[in-house]
C-alpha cells in the first residue's frame, strides 16, 4: 500500500536548513497495524505528514496505492486526503463552533455526498464510536475521550483505507485512552490499515509492528511488539 | 465544485461568526448610506436647480438696448439704442437660425385695485409665445394671453401666483375684474407656481401680464424693453448672437463690434454653466461617499485578514479533511462579498426610507425649496452596486489568496 524509498525532507527557513528525514525506506502492506515510536525531533510527525499527503518529500519517491505522490497536483492530493486517508490528531482539531454532527459531516461535504445519504453516513459513523446520542453537542460540551471519538468518526466518514493517528491518546486520561485504543483495534480488525504515532507502550504493544525512528532515520523497521 | 458543498460549508461557517459579521456589516451599511444619501441629495439639488434655471425660461436669449460706445458713420458715441416692434419682424425674416422671437414691455409700480385692496405691482405687456419661452403655465381653469387678445387689444390679465395671492388671497381670481390704473381688466388665468432661480426683472410670480397691444394703448410706450428669442439649435448660440448684432447694427446704424450698443443674456449658456457646476458638485459628493465606502471596504479586508489568522487552524483541518484550495478561497471571497452586499442592501433600504421620509416632511421654507427632493435614481443605485461589488471583491480577494497559501502542516501546528 505504501512504498517509500530514500525519502528525505528538508525544512529550509532561509538561514538554516534542517533535515527532518534523512532517507527513509519503508513498505506498508494493506491491513497492517503499525506503531511509529521515537524521541521527539526524530521525524515521526514529518513522516506522518508525508504519508498523509499533507506535505511532499524533498527527495526520494513515495508510492501510495501505486500512485507517485511526488508528481500529484494539490487538488489531487486534496482528493486523496479526502477519500483514502483519515487523520486523528493529538489535539483533536475539531471545529470549535460546530456540533459533532457538523464536524463529522465535513469530509463528506468535500467529497460531495448528497443530502440523505450524507446524513445517514454521519449518524452511522457516530454510532460506531458510541456517540449516537451526542449529535448536536459542540466540542466544549464533550469530554476529551468523546472529542477524540468524534475526531475518529470524522476520520472514518469517507471510509478511508488508511488511518493515520498522531499521538491520539496524548491528551487523554488512561481510561479514555484505552477506549480509543480499542476503537483502533476494531478498525484494524475490520480491514483498515492503521498507523499510530505514540509514546504509549500500551498502544505500541497491540500493534503488529513497531517502527523506531531516530534522527530522521529508521532505527528498527520491523520491531517486534513482544520485545 | 458542486454548489451544495459551497452552500453547506459556507453558510454554516458564516452563521457561526455572527458578531464579527454584524460589525463589518454595519460599516458597509454606513458607507453605503453615506454615498447614497450624498448622491441622493446632490441629485435632488441638481434637479431643483435645473428646474429653477428653467424657471426663467427654456432655450432663450434675452436682449435689451444700450448705449453706443464707439462713434459710427458720423454718429457720436453715447447714443441710446432702442428696440422696436418692427425689429421683431425684421430679425425673424433675416435670421433663419431664430425659431421664435417676442417682445416684452415692462412698467414698474403700477397701481392695481381689486375691491378695496390697492397694490403697486409690475405690469408686463407680452405676446403669446412668451408663455413657452418663460415657462409660464396657467393653472387649470385659466389661460395665458392669446392671439385674439393681441388682435382685439382686450383688457385681460394673467396673474403671477404671488400677485394673485396678495390681491385675492384664497378667493378664486379667474373671471373677476381688477383695475389697472383705474381701467377694468378681466382676470383670465393664474400662473402655476414655479421655482425660479434667476431673473432680470423680479420673480415671475409677482408679475401681472397683459397683451402687448393693450399695454401700448394704455401706457403709450414707444419701444420694447426686451426682445426674447429662441435659437433653432442650442449648440451655437454665440453665432446667432453675432448675426443678431450684425443685422441690428445695420438697421440701427451702430458699429457691429460695439458690445455696449446691445446687451444679451444667453440663458442657454448660463444654464449650461450651472449644469456643469452641479455635475461637479455631484461628482464631489460622490467621491466623498465612495471614499467612505472604500474605508468600510478596507475594514472588511482587515477583518477578513484577522479572521484568517484566527482561523488558520480551521483552514488546516479543512485541508487535511480534503478541502481543495479553491473551496477555501471561495469561502473567504464569498464571506467578504456577502458582508458587502448584505450591508449594501440594508444601507440602500435605510437610504430609501430616509429620503422618502424627508420628502414627506411638510415644511414650507425656501431652504427646503432649494434642496428639492432627494432622489435615489437608478443610476445612483447601479453605481453604488458597482462600487460595492468592487469593494467586496477587493476586500475578499487578497485575504482569500492568503488563506489559500496556508500550508496545511503549518496550519495544523498553529496555536
Amino acid at each position: 500500500m505504501i512504498r517509500m524509498s530514500r525519502i528525505k525532507k528538508v525544512y529550509d527557513t532561509g538561514k538554516v536548513s534542517f533535515e527532518a528525514l534523512r532517507g527513509i525506506d519503508l513498505d506498508v502492506k494493506e491491513n497492517e497495524y503499525i506503531a511509529i515510536v521515537g524521541p521527539s525531533g526524530s521525524g515521526k510527525s514529518t513522516l506522518m505528514n508525508l504519508m498523509g499527503c499533507l506535505d511532499t518529500p524533498s527527495d526520494g519517491e513515495y508510492l501510495l496505492e501505486g500512485k507517485r505522490v511526488n508528481t500529484l497536483t494539490s487538488n489531487q492530493l486534496a482528493d486523496i486526503r479526502n477519500g483514502m486517508i483519515g487523520f486523528v490528531f493529538q489535539a483533536f482539531n475539531l471545529l470549535p463552533y460546530a456540533s459533532s454532527y457538523e464536524n463529522v459531516e465535513l469530509p463528506l461535504l468535500f467529497s460531495g455526498m448528497r443530502g440523505k445519504l450524507r446524513k445517514n453516513r454521519v449518524i452511522e459513523v457516530l454510532n460506531k464510536v458510541g456517540l449516537g446520542d451526542k449529535l448536536a453537542n459542540k466540542p466544549t460540551e464533550l469530554s476529551g475521550g468523546e472529542m477524540q471519538r468524534v475526531a475518529i468518526a470524522r476520520a472514518l466518514a469517507n471510509d478511508p483505507k488508511l488511518i493515520l493517528a498522531d499521538e491520539p491518546t496524548g491528551n487523554l486520561d488512561t481510561r479514555s485512552g484505552m477506549e480509543i485504543i480499542n476503537i483502533f483495534d476494531e478498525l484494524w480488525q475490520s480491514g483498515h490499515t492503521v498507523i499510530v504515532i505514540t509514546h504509549d507502550v500500551n498502544i505500541a504493544g497491540r500493534c503488529q509492528r513497531i517502527i523506531k525512528l531516530k534522527d530522521g532515520m529508521i532505527h528498527n523497521g520491523n520491531g517486534d511488539p513482544e520485545k | 465544485m458542486s454548489p451544495s458543498i459551497l452552500y453547506n460549508v459556507f453558510i454554516r461557517d458564516f452563521r457561526k461568526q455572527r458578531k464579527r459579521m454584524l460589525l463589518t456589516l454595519v460599516a458597509i451599511l454606513w458607507g453605503t448610506m453615506s454615498i447614497m444619501l450624498l448622491l441622493a441629495f446632490g441629485e435632488g439639488l441638481k434637479v431643483q436647480f435645473m428646474k429653477g434655471t428653467t424657471g426663467l425660461g427654456q432655450g432663450i436669449v434675452i436682449m435689451w438696448g444700450g448705449q453706443t460706445s464707439m462713434p459710427y458713420k458720423g454718429f457720436g458715441k453715447g447714443r441710446r439704442i432702442h428696440l422696436y416692434e418692427h425689429d421683431l419682424e425684421y430679425l425673424k425674416k433675416n435670421i433663419p437660425a431664430i425659431r421664435e422671437i417676442a417682445g416684452e414691455y415692462i412698467r414698474w409700480s403700477v397701481a392695481i385695485k381689486y375691491k378695496d385692496k390697492v397694490l403697486t405691482e409690475r405690469i408686463n405687456g407680452v405676446y403669446p409665445p412668451y408663455r413657452f419661452m418663460r415657462n409660464m403655465e396657467p393653472q387649470s381653469g385659466g389661460r395665458m394671453v392669446n392671439n385674439i387678445d393681441i388682435d382685439k387689444k382686450r383688457r385681460v390679465a394673467f396673474l403671477g401666483d404671488g400677485a394673485k395671492e396678495r390681491l385675492f388671497g384664497q378667493e378664486e381670481a379667474v373671471g373677476k375684474t381688477i383695475y389697472i390704473q383705474s381701467l377694468p381688466f378681466k382676470v383670465v388665468g393664474v400662473m402655476q407656481h414655479k421655482v425660479q432661480m434667476n431673473s432680470y426683472q423680479g420673480q415671475d410670480e409677482d408679475v401681472i401680464i397683459i397683451p402687448a397691444t393693450t399695454f401700448v394703448t394704455i401706457f403709450g410706450d414707444p419701444y420694447l424693453d426686451n426682445i426674447i428669442y429662441t435659437p433653432v439649435s442650442l449648440d451655437d448660440t454665440k453665432a446667432v448672437e453675432k448675426e443678431v448684432m450684425r443685422f441690428m447694427a445695420a438697421k440701427h446704424k451702430f458699429n457691429p463690434e460695439d458690445d455696449d450698443a446691445l446687451s444679451f443674456w444667453d440663458v442657454i449658456e448660463s444654464n449650461r454653466v450651472t449644469g456643469t457646476i452641479l455635475l461637479g458638485i455631484e461628482i464631489f459628493l460622490g467621491v466623498i461617499g465612495a471614499l467612505t465606502l472604500l474605508i468600510a471596504g478596507v475594514g472588511v479586508a482587515n477583518i477578513m485578514y484577522v479572521s484568517i489568522k484566527e482561523r488558520t487552524r480551521e483552514i488546516g483541518v479543512k485541508m487535511a479533511m480534503g478541502a481543495r484550495k479553491i473551496y477555501i478561497v471561495v469561502q473567504f471571497l464569498l464571506e467578504a462579498l456577502s458582508i458587502t452586499f448584505l450591508g449594501g442592501f440594508f444601507g440602500m433600504a435605510f437610504t430609501y426610507i430616509m429620503t422618502e421620509t424627508f420628502k414627506r416632511i411638510p415644511i414650507e421654507s425656501s431652504v427646503f425649496d432649494l434642496m428639492g427632493k432627494p432622489t435615489v435614481s437608478m443610476e445612483i443605485g447601479l453605481l453604488v452596486i458597482l462600487i460595492l461589488g468592487f469593494t467586496g471583491l477587493l476586500s475578499g480577494f487578497f485575504p482569500a489568496l492568503r488563506a489559500a497559501s496556508v500550508n496545511p502542516v503549518d496550519a495544523l501546528r498553529y496555536e
